[in-house]
């Protein structure tokens, strides 16, 4: 993943590397988090085309956990998945349990 | 080999970052991800202008970047005219023999920085023949600065600037119909997309950085914060915007008209309007004329569409 950069290393004006927004957390957002059950996933990836916040990982084809740090909760993919296999969960319920 | 397989695309790299600063739920970085991971196909490389806008704000905060292709943000207004310098100087280092590669030039701008403000730079670039693409992504009014209407605010929409209360019932004007304005440049192709078919708008995208010349895709992103309805309902409303036939679409190529999606059973304009906050007036007694107003013009631009792909189609080839 590409390095943070900093203020005073670049021109003005210039961002010198591309995608170092991965390196912030969007994550806090998020009111309800997706949670898959990967049972019934299908694997059409339809969630991934669709997802605003590049936060759905595939793998091999294959539909990998959502990527949290990232997902800002706004439950498209569980809106749009075909065979219902997203939940959208109140965020302060796992605050709860990981408290 | 372009595919829109999304197996396939899959195993690329998203061209746009996570970590974005986009509201939930926004149909924009939706179409910025699609057109880019469609684009960047073959032994193309994608370069990209973006005019300022919701896009520009969120993905390109100070000092960080969500754009893994190289991207120039300018003014408001030139997307079009930086990028046509972009390209000319591409041809230069072509010509000079300084550069090989392939380069598929790609503007965006929201409705804001295509409809009303960036519209004479499109015009100019589109005339004088470059080979790029221009993305809008149309969210039908200024939203990133507090929802104020825009050439493309549909008639009726409440805006900040044109809002619904007493007296006025929201925008008075129709929408601008920019495809309609894009094709009178009789350019090589033209279309109209929308996020919730992928498939369809990869395709557009793909087509459109293998034509030669200027080419235009106007894409409708749904926003949930500006239209009022809830985050995860994006798609959703994208998708009935086609069935409503609000947002036909279509694509012209080389002059040739077809529309790529014709709903079963066309629903009734007010379905779309429900769905909707910045409608929520509408279906008030005094301003029931409106929404009759709205399905009549709906109608009309169908049975034109319509009656244009017949044509088209009759005309030898």
């Amino acid at each position: 993943m590409a390095e943070l950069l900093k203020k005073d290393e670049m021109k003005p004006g210039a961002i010198g590397e591309g995608g170092t927004m991965a390196n912030l957390y969007t994550g806090s957002w998020r009111t309800y988090r997706p949670v898959l059950d990967m049972e019934k996933c299908i694997h059409c990836l339809r969630c991934w085309i669709l997802c605003p916040d590049s936060a759905v990982e595939i793998s091999e084809g294959k539909r990998q956990e959502t990527n949290l740090q990232h997902c800002k909760g706004c439950g498209i993919c569980a809106a749009e998945c075909p065979v219902g296999a997203i939940e959208m969960k109140l965020e302060s319920e796992f605050m709860r349990e990981e408290q | 080999m372009a595919t829109t397989s999304l197996k396939k695309l899959s195993e690329r790299e998203d061209l746009l970052s996570g970590g974005h600063a986009a509201c939930p739920g926004c149909g924009g970085t939706v179409i910025l991800r699609q057109v880019l991971l469609a684009a960047q196909q073959d032994d193309y490389h994608v370069v990209a202008s973006i005019a300022t806008g919701c896009m520009e704000v969120v993905t390109t905060i100070y000092p960080n970047s969500a754009w893994r292709v190289p991207l120039v943000h300018n003014a408001f207004e030139n997307s079009a005219a930086t990028i046509s310098g972009a390209e000319a100087a591409y041809r230069s280092l072509k010509r000079q023999g300084k550069y090989e590669g392939k380069v598929a030039f790609f503007a965006f701008g929201g409705d804001g920085g295509t409809y009303d403000i960036g519209l004479q730079s499109l015009s100019g670039a589109l005339e004088r023949g470059h080979n790029f693409t221009y993305v809008c992504y149309d969210n039908e009014a200024y939203m990133n600065t507090g929802i104020q209407r825009s050439g493309a605010t549909p008639k009726g929409a409440n805006t900040t600037t044109a809002p619904a209360g007493k007296v006025e019932p929201g925008k008075r004007e129709c929408k601008k119909d920019l495809t309609a304005i894009v094709i009178a440049h009789n350019i090589p192709y033209c279309a109209q997309a929308s996020p919730h078919q992928p498939r369809d708008l990869m395709k557009k995208a793909q087509k459109a950085t293998v034509t030669e010349g200027p080419c235009f895709i106007n894409v409708l992103s749904p926003c949930p914060r500006g239209w009022r309805f809830p985050p995860d309902q994006t798609i959703q409303i994208a998708q009935l915007a086609a069935d409503t036939c609000v947002w036909p679409l279509y694509e012209i190529e080389n002059g040739k008209l077809t529309i790529n999606y014709k709903p079963r059973e066309k629903k009734p304009v007010t379905e779309w309007l429900k769905s909707q906050g910045r409608f929520k007036h509408l279906f008030q007694p005094k301003n029931q004329y409106l929404v009759e107003e709205i399905q009549q013009d709906v109608d009309a631009r169908w049975r034109r569409l319509l009656a244009r792909e017949a044509a088209d189609s009759e005309e030898p080839e």
